[in-house]
């Protein structure tokens, strides 16, 4: 059977492993092979490579060491019941890959997941042992992301953080109703067990030892986590209450979401009602709300009864909609916590906003020299030289801000 | 009289760096100095600019950050613009606080537009091997048209990150090349011819394959990685053919009818009945077991695993905590946390020996409130706590304690049936209906939540005492003890 070429074996893993999202590739320690000793380097923002058509960025060599898998999970394309065909990398294949993309300049590291063979610890040391060739044979010092298994033993674990930059173990699904109806073998509390076992020993490896020694950085990059959204029936209240006690509990970097798309021979036992795409972007956004905005998880999701984000308006112009009372505000005056909350300011705008009016105070122009976008923020701000007057409270202010309609389809 | 200022190509931002410092030193207003590059022509009364000499010109920092990048752009008034800005930051030091000012807004302008090339180029050049794979240092080149001057500020960075290999970069303004560890700067070339490299083939065969034809966007694609560059890269001969089949891929899937599922299933469903147990389950017993498997409350979803009690199964002394806290709650053990260390020094300072107690909680799931990056301990209501007291009396019968140490409210709720007051009822004892005398008094998180240390010192001489008097009991010795719910100290006898 193992006649595959090279290349067949790259188009089947790599078609496997386009359904995580996570293409990250920054905030690990900085280093780099200005000596001469090894490849690759390593420092503060991520690069993207290369664009897919679908809009995402290819930052890694994302691939499966294999696609066999013992699991059943309905969602995954890599589901044992499913007829795709299979195929497996050897430790040096992923090895080589990896190495010649780099030096060409074509990636940033290595994505590294894997179907589960035999057993999930002979399937984690083997991906331990293409992150060890790597680091210690090839000397390479750019980025590595390995899929952890939650099942793996915890010195597995612990040794692929200490190789990796990053580790990442996927909650799947919103509810644990759902992770045990959809993906059998897979058991929630199991995951959350070894997403808090990698934050224990991300912690203590911060830790000096009595002499003031520093044990080596065990996944500097953090930990991320991916959650499928629209195979099951969760709402998106659930989905951000789920985010906001994985990012306090665990410290993870990053939840991504993945619009379930249709996959080729997807199962029967799932709705065949696609999410649109336009659901996992509002719920990126909620997320950068909760985060960064000082936003509460309720103030987002009340807005609607139904518990979903409003699809036609971004959750921040949703909300500034349904609390026209806080508005308008005085640009010149109002609090840090407020100029948040104007819709078409950011963190950065807001940031530019408080330094200069340490100086002298804000007219309409300067706001739109600082990247402010006025089409949106102009009705919930006053500023010298701009009033919205009653646009505030005008009854179409909504219908302003709704997309265009859209001609159906002839055919 | 105009000072005309000549700009090399390569080592642009030293010379103006040089050429500003000499004119402003020499007091020429920017209205007095024209700016140009090698090719600009030369005028009949130009003199050149004044040397660098004598005092030096106070700027901040951020200003250098931009000059150092905005020397690089293509766009030619981009080094006038600067000296503009140098020749007003002379009488304003405060200017680049000031994020609206529309010269600076232009300077800023363009300095992004330098950066995001710079970001691009390391993002896009693509390198062929020129030598052969066996070389120790191994050869790779590259062609690459960037929109600025970016080649000789980026060039670094590629040094630094294949430091084992010799690389060069051509452009048509600038060659970077790195031979043997040493980065040399020349002048540009034309496109050279560039052998093949097999590996631009396997690069277009991952990127055809990780596209997902069932989310096309390709405004999102060629926002980030403009058409421009897609000459110079291998796998973009790949896109127009990409968007064009991937309605009819998804319509395929679509259609396609659900398999049955391979032959193999059954098999691998075999061998997955006959895996080894997980090490993450532990020594599990039934109790454990069941108490792992938990969902009487509403707690378990959220928290990351029950919290079992801890300690030999025969042991005289039994400490009841509230719930799990955050480490306890990640590491799935008792008292592991800031009050868990608290509780270790008081017993050493007790002489008790913690690993001779059986410790365990009134509740066994943490209960939290997600705030940012961490969580906020909720304390557990009532009935919660009477869900779990199934868990905790279970312990109970298999312990068989001689004395129970309950600290805090929750402790003495699950336990006494009565959570109140718990300031005056701290010492006495309580009777349970077997006879086992509880203790009551502080958690240990109470006394590091108090912030006055006189007020810390003294709780914490009381706990102390508690827990020896606990200790006491156990070990079978006469203590005074005062009983819960009112009554006259009395004097326990040894059972």
């Amino acid at each position: 059977m193992s006649t595959r070429s090279i290349e067949s074996k790259l188009a089947i893993l790599s078609d496997a492993a386009k359904y995580d999202a996570s293409c990250a590739s920054s905030g690990s320690t900085k280093r780099d092979s200005r000596d001469g000793k090894g490849l690759g380097s390593n420092g503060g923002s991520g690069i993207c490579h290369a664009y897919a058509p679908d809009g995402r960025c290819i930052s890694l060599l994302k691939i499966l060491m294999t696609n066999f898998c013992i699991y059943d999970c309905a969602y995954c394309v890599n589901r044992v019941s499913s007829n795709v065909e299979r195929a497996r990398f050897t430790v040096d294949e992923v090895v080589k890959l990896t190495i010649e993309f780099y030096r060409r300049n074509y990636i940033e590291g290595l994505f590294l997941s894997s179907g589960i063979i035999r057993s999930p610890d002979v399937t984690m040391s083997e991906m331990v042992q293409i992150a060890r060739k790597l680091r210690h044979e090839e000397n390479f010092r750019g980025y590595i992301h390995l899929k952890t298994i939650p099942d793996a033993a915890p010195e597995l674990i612990a040794e692929a953080g200490l190789l990796a930059d990053r580790l990442s173990i996927n909650v799947e699904l919103p509810t644990d109703a759902a992770v045990t109806q959809y993906a059998p073998e897979k058991d929630p509390a199991q995951i959350r067990k070894a997403m808090g076992h990698v934050r224990l020993r991300k912690e203590d490896s911060n830790d000096r030892s009595h002499t003031g020694k520093r044990p080596p950085k065990f996944a500097p990059a953090g930990q991320s986590t991916q959650v499928i959204v629209g195979a099951d029936a969760s709402n998106d209240a659930t989905i951000l209450g789920q985010s906001t006690r994985l990012y306090s509990s665990y410290g993870l970097k990053r939840v991504y979401y993945s619009a379930f798309s249709p996959i080729p021979d997807s199962s029967q036992n799932l709705p065949l009602i696609r999410p649109p795409l336009k659901r996992e972007h509002r719920l990126y956004q909620a997320d950068w709300l909760l985060r960064f905005y000082g936003f509460e998880l309720d103030e987002i999701t009340d807005v609607t009864k139904d518990g979903n984000l409003e699809l036609d308006y971004d959750p921040k112009l949703a909300w500034a909609l349904a609390h026209r009372g806080l508005f308008p505000l005085d640009v010149n005056r109002a609090s840090r916590e407020m100029l948040l909350r104007v819709p078409g300011f950011g963190v950065r705008t807001v940031n530019r906003i408080l330094s200069t009016r340490r100086h002298r105070s804000l007219r309409y122009e300067d706001l739109t020299r600082m990247g402010v976008s006025m089409k949106k923020a102009r009705a919930f701000v006053t500023v010298t030289g701009w009033s919205p007057n009653k646009l505030t409270d005008s009854a179409d202010l909504r219908a302003r801000f709704a997309p265009p309609p859209e001609q159906l389809s002839l055919l | 009289m105009t000072v005309v200022v000549t700009m090399p190509m390569i080592g642009t931002a030293q010379a103006w760096r040089d050429a500003a410092r000499g004119l402003i030193n020499a007091n020429i207003p920017p209205c007095d100095v024209s700016w140009g590059d090698e090719t600009a022509p030369a005028g009949l009364w130009d003199s050149p600019p004044p040397p660098c000499t004598g005092k030096v010109l106070t700027v901040p920092k951020e200003f250098l950050s931009i000059a150092r990048s905005v020397v690089w752009h293509s766009d030619p008034a981009r080094f006038s613009l600067l000296y503009q800005v140098l020749w007003r930051l002379r009488d304003t030091p405060g200017l680049l606080q000031d994020r609206a000012d529309p010269e600076l807004a232009r300077l800023r302008q363009l300095q992004k537009n330098v950066h995001r090339c710079q970001h691009k180029m390391k993002a896009f050049v693509r390198f062929r091997e020129i030598g052969s794979p066996d070389d120790p240092r191994r050869s790779f080149a590259a062609w690459f048209e960037p929109s600025h001057f970016t080649v000789e500020p980026t060039a670094p960075w590629f040094a630094r990150r294949f430091g084992d290999m010799d690389w060069r970069i051509i452009t048509p303004s600038v060659t970077a090349s790195f031979i043997d560890g040493e980065l040399r700067y020349a002048e540009g070339q034309s496109k050279p011819p560039l052998p093949e490299d097999a590996s631009e083939q396997l690069w277009t065969t991952y990127f055809r394959n990780i596209f997902n034809p069932a989310r096309v966007k390709v405004k999102a694609m060629q926002s980030e990685m403009p058409k421009k560059y897609w000459k110079n890269m291998p796998e973009a001969a790949a896109i127009p053919d990409l968007i064009a089949s991937a309605p009819a891929r998804v319509r395929a899937m679509n259609d396609a009818a659900p398999t049955l599922p391979p032959l193999r299933v059954e098999k691998v469903q075999q061998q997955l009945a006959q895996l080894p147990e997980s090490v993450w389950s532990g020594n599990a017993d039934a109790l454990r077991a069941e108490i792992s498997a938990c969902t009487r409350c509403p707690l378990h979803c959220h928290a990351t695993q029950a919290v079992h009690g801890e300690g030999p199964m025969d042991a005289a002394l039994m400490i009841v905590g509230e719930q799990p806290g955050d480490t306890e709650d990640l590491a799935g053990r008792p008292f592991v946390g800031p009050a868990g260390k608290l509780l270790d020094q008081l017993c050493a300072e007790t002489e008790v020996d913690r690993s001779k107690a059986y410790i365990t909680n009134a509740v066994k799931h943490f209960k939290f409130k997600p705030r940012g990056k961490r969580r906020i301990h909720q304390q557990p209501s009532t009935t919660e706590v009477e869900q779990c007291k199934w868990w905790l009396d279970a312990e109970r019968a298999a312990v068989q304690p001689r004395v129970i140490l309950a600290m805090g409210a929750s402790a003495a709720l699950s336990l006494t049936g009565n959570g109140k007051d718990m300031r005056n009822r701290r010492g006495r004892v309580h009777q349970l209906d077997d006879g086992t005398p509880v203790v009551l008094t502080f958690h240990p998180s109470y006394l590091l939540r108090l912030q006055d240390p006189d007020a810390r010192e003294a709780a914490t001489d009381l706990l102390r005492t508690d827990l020896t008097r606990a200790h006491q009991l156990a070990q079978n010795l006469a203590v005074r003890i005062t009983p819960d719910g009112g009554g006259a100290p009395v004097r326990a006898a040894p059972q």
